[in-house]
């Protein structure tokens, strides 16, 4: 039996692993691309026995180290921070794959680099989901916003330099301008940097500048990508199509919205929240988003950026069932971290697939080759319906639980914007397999798929699907989350 | 013999660089007159750890020079305060020693190079000088020991660029002009209260609440010291004076000289003078604490259209000493601590970034602009990995020492209801990592001209590495500058506050 600290560890370490023996086998690049998906499966491994701690009534926690008095860095595996990641290792193996597929298929240069600075990503993304105090959290939010930068430049061509000027604009200053002084200010208030499984404000801090710090913290973290702070997610589109689907469709935006949730339910917790209303405009800003984003992907003819807005409007989602702050919501909005990730990298996937087997990114170019890709295209149309939330597939739980937590706060004009963003979900993205399987082909190209594409996109597509019949571990643990000390 | 050496630690530290310097100017051969500086640094930065834990265990170490008993006799005063900054400038002072090895015959003739080293010596005695000293007087002639040598070494720059005698003929005047202000305080004082000793000093003014001639003291050391310091808008002579000075010497007058300045002003404000006096609030809020928030964004903003990157470097410095006045102008003891906390980080932080780009502008034998720094970072990793570091430590980045500055400062702003400041702080900062990245990015991604091949120079390097790493070491481990800064600072402002 393994102690707990030493399964944290396990978990943590193996992408920084990955990260640090990356450099030292660049001469043998067949080593090389088999250890992120190795790093992958050990950190996994490790992710689903803390899960399964969790569901024993456990809490795993580990000290690393202490900077100063009342300043440290520590570990405490939560529910949330349990399935988040799960979500993160797991789908590391896949992304990996993917990108060993897509780097060579794609003849990108610098890959060394590039698997350096992604298993960097991850390794900071893990240590975002078992963060034990505000300090690591706010730590190793900013790491993985460095250790995405070489990914988001990696072309390192006046267009990538522009994108990761944004990027890096965008994510560190709303991070050093509002999220570090918010995180601060709680130090202040509270008297520590611990966070508490219903919340540390309740008693301490005067309900009406609740609304305030609530401000401070929604805004600073930009990763979450709500308006009008969104624009560094299509502009990461740039970078190599394996970075937008592990990180920007999971790691780095999952990051985003985890925080968001941690901060609603662990800082402010939800009875506070309720009690005192100081989320109340978030739900109207997050709806805001949330439709408008949705229209917003109508118009995009890039995959791509079709993706990008897609996300940010589901990352509202996320934010959304935080705000209402019911348990129910907040149930469905922590199922929708697992669900759409699921989803989204599938479709991310299936973008780079078509990029480097038939060199097409616009939509408007699809017309007809889904017969001579039907697997793709398929995988398309599975993700696509996961994200718009049919049954059979996971997208459907997750959106389910949130229209019945917005009932249960009685925002009935909540559960419209959900249906009305179901609807527009469903007409920007099926436009996409229906171009490909109804529309008359218009030019010939060849088509030439590595394989190491086909299968991670096909796997995760089918995890969309087990998703639905599977879910049931997942939604204990949000029980157990939102349940009263 | 240990024991008297113990005994005379508080001296010995002072003398050493000051004596070989008077040896060093004799000696011709470069390597010879390089190896006595480096030893001499080397020991003093010794005899500063024996100090400090001479500190830890008798608080306080009194020493009567020549046996003359204060308040009559000068007093050197080595106390938990007063051991910081003795520490960083002894460590940089040596650091940068190594550090210029190499850059002193690049830059400086062959026949002067004895010369520069024994000013060299002259300026950092000075300055450890300065902070040792409890005597008000004798403060002001190791004031002038230390700029008067600054100046010369800055002059020597000419020999690569003409520039340097503009810089360091402003930097004489202005410079003397706050070493004139400080010493009419020091005799308005003396008129009044009939001591030059510091201590004894801070027991008299006690009763002389509301006397004209003690209010018109103050407020000439005050200026006098600020201009020292570099406090805006009595910066004017810095930019220059760093850019135009040979690269050893910006990066060790990078690191140091405004330090120790910074330090004397604290001093001044909360030792000798009384934090809970209306004359010290009213200083604070209203002069310091304004200037200061103008000097942080002055500074950064100027830095920012600053082609020249030991220009940008220097005035990003005068933001920096912005920040550190504005936690002396808040006036807790949380805030004071942040500020002795930022002292010691910045000096690092500064020191490496001069160290960074006088050596690229080394390896490239031109002056560093940002249109030249071109690709040049695939050319020099070590370097250019260095350089990364120490930026991000500078605009407050997790796990760099840096961060904890900030986090400091950014608490004990908030502690005094002060949320507006620290979000401009935070803000100012964020600005900053404009002109960062600005050379960050023209290093890593921008194409170079023509294809340079460069070979690192490990004697550069190597004090690069360690600045670099100590930089990451006390981002990771705070606790001895937050342990001695907070003792620092329960010294200055009194355990009530």
């Amino acid at each position: 039996m393994i102690s707990f600290e030493n399964l944290i560890l396990i978990t943590l370490l193996s992408p920084l692993l990955v990260c640090l023996l990356t450099p030292l086998l660049s001469s043998k690049p067949i080593l090389r691309d088999i250890l992120g998906p190795l790093g992958g499966i050990i950190s996994s491994w490790g992710a689903i026995q803390l899960m399964a701690s969790i569901l024993n009534g456990e809490q795993p926690r580990l000290e690393l180290l202490q900077i100063a008095e009342g300043i440290s860095i520590s570990f405490v595996v939560t529910p949330l921070g349990a399935i988040f990641g799960l979500v993160a290792s797991v789908l590391w193996i896949f992304a990996a794959i993917y990108s060993v597929g897509y780097m060579r298929g794609n003849k990108e240069k610098n890959q060394t680099r590039f698997y350096i600075f992604y298993a960097m990503a991850v390794h900071a993304a893990l240590c975002i989901a078992y963060a034990g105090d505000l300090l690591t959290l706010f730590i190793f939010y900013e790491v993985l916003t460095f250790s995405t930068y070489p990914l988001v430049t990696h072309k390192q061509n006046e267009m990538a330099q522009k994108a990761g000027r944004l990027y890096m604009s965008i994510l560190v200053g709303t991070s050093v301008i509002l999220l570090l002084p918010a995180i601060i200010w709680v130090w202040v208030v509270t008297g520590s940097l611990e966070m508490s499984q219903n919340g540390v404000l309740d008693g301490k801090m005067n309900p009406d500048y609740a609304p305030y710090l609530l401000a401070m913290f929604v805004f600073g973290i930009g990763k979450a990508a709500l308006m009008p702070i969104h624009k560094w997610l299509p502009a990461a589109m740039v970078a190599p199509t394996p970075v937008s689907a592990l990180l920007h469709a999971v790691a780095v935006v999952k990051a985003g919205v985890f925080t968001m949730l941690l901060i609603l339910t662990n800082v402010f917790g939800i009875d506070f929240l309720s009690k005192t209303g100081a989320s109340n405009w978030l739900v109207w800003l997050a709806s805001f988003t949330l439709l408008t984003t949705s229209i917003i992907a109508i118009y995009k003819d890039d995959i791509k950026a079709r993706l990008a807005y897609s996300t940010i409007s589901q990352l509202s989602y996320i934010t959304l069932g935080g705000a209402l702050a019911s348990s129910m919501a907040t149930q469905g909005a922590t199922l929708h971290i697992i669900t759409h990730a699921a989803g989204k990298i599938t479709l991310f996937f299936v973008a780079g697939a078509i990029y480097v087997g038939a060199k097409m990114s616009k939509i408007s170019e699809l017309n007809g080759h889904g017969k001579s890709m039907p697997l793709i295209f398929l995988a398309f149309f599975v993700g696509s319906l996961s994200i718009i939330g049919v049954p059979p597939m996971g997208g459907s739980w997750s959106k389910f639980f949130l229209m019945l937590g917005a009932a249960e706060s009685g925002y009935i004009t909540v559960i419209a914007v959900f249906c009305i963003s179901t609807i527009l979900n469903a007409y920007y993205l099926m436009e996409i397999p229906a171009r490909a399987f109804f529309f008359k082909k218009e030019r010939e190209v060849k088509i030439k798929i590595p394989i190491l594409i086909t299968i991670p996109t096909l796997i995760t597509c089918f995890l969309t699907i087990l998703l639905f019949f599977f879910i049931e571990p997942f939604e204990n643990l949000t029980s157990i989350m939102v349940s009263k000390l | 013999m240990t024991d008297i050496v113990i005994k005379n630690l508080p001296i010995l530290v002072v003398l050493c660089p000051l004596m070989m310097s008077l040896i060093v100017v004799l000696i011709p051969n470069i390597f010879l007159s390089w190896l006595l500086t480096f030893a001499s640094t080397f020991v003093a930065f010794i005899f500063s750890i024996l100090l400090y834990q001479e500190v830890q265990i008798h608080s306080t170490i009194s020493y009567a020079l020549g046996n003359w008993a204060p308040p009559l006799g000068i007093e050197y005063v080595i106390d938990k305060v007063s051991i910081f900054p003795i520490i960083i400038i002894t460590l940089i002072g040596f650091l940068t020693t190594i550090f210029s090895s190499k850059m002193m015959p690049d830059e400086i003739n062959e026949t002067s190079i004895s010369k520069v080293y024994s000013l060299w010596l002259l300026a950092i005695a000075g300055l450890i000088g300065l902070v040792t000293t409890g005597d008000a007087f004798n403060l002001f002639v190791f004031l002038e020991i230390s700029s008067l040598a600054s100046v010369a070494l800055v002059a020597m720059g000419a020999q690569k660029d003409k520039q340097a005698l503009v810089a360091a003929y402003n930097y004489l005047i202005i410079g003397a002009v706050g070493a004139t202000l400080y010493v009419i305080g020091v005799g308005l004082l003396y008129g009044i209260t009939g001591t030059l000793n510091m201590a004894d000093l801070s027991e008299r003014v006690v009763d002389l609440k509301n006397n004209k001639a003690l209010i018109a003291g103050f407020g000439f050391m005050i200026v006098g010291i600020m201009v020292k310091a570099a406090v805006f808008p009595m910066h004017i002579w810095l930019p220059r004076a760093y850019a135009y000075a040979p690269s050893a010497v910006s990066v060790l007058l990078a690191a140091t000289a405004t330090k120790a300045s910074l330090y004397i002003l604290a001093r001044i404000l909360f030792s000798v003078f009384d934090i809970g006096d209306n004359l010290i609030i009213n200083t604070l809020s209203y002069i310091i604490l304004p200037l200061s928030i103008i000097a942080m964004f002055a500074g950064t903003i100027m830095a920012v259209y600053e082609k020249d990157i030991k220009r940008l470097l220097a005035h990003s410095s005068v933001a920096q000493i912005g920040y550190i006045t504005l936690a002396f102008a808040i006036g807790t003891k949380a805030s004071v601590a942040a500020g002795f906390i930022h002292m010691f980080n910045h000096a690092l932080i500064k020191g490496a970034l001069f160290m960074a780009i006088t050596s690229i502008s080394f390896y490239i034998q031109k002056r560093v602009t940002l249109s030249n720094l071109s690709g040049l970072g695939r050319a020099m990793p070590i370097t250019f990995f260095c350089f990364v570091i120490c930026s991000l430590s500078l605009a407050g980045l997790p796990l760099t020492a840096g961060f904890i500055s900030k986090l400091y400062l950014i608490k004990a702003s908030i502690s005094a209801d002060g949320l507006w400041i620290a979000i401009l702080i935070l803000f100012s900062s964020a600005l900053s990592v404009i002109y960062l990245w600005k050379m960050i990015e023209a290093l890593w991604l921008q194409q170079p001209r023509k294809e340079i091949i460069i070979k690192e120079n490990p004697t550069i390097y190597i004090s690069l590495l360690i600045i670099t790493f100590l930089n990451i070491y006390f981002g990771l481990d705070a606790s001895f500058v937050v342990d001695s800064s907070t003792e620092a600072a329960e010294k200055l402002v009194g355990v009530s506050k």
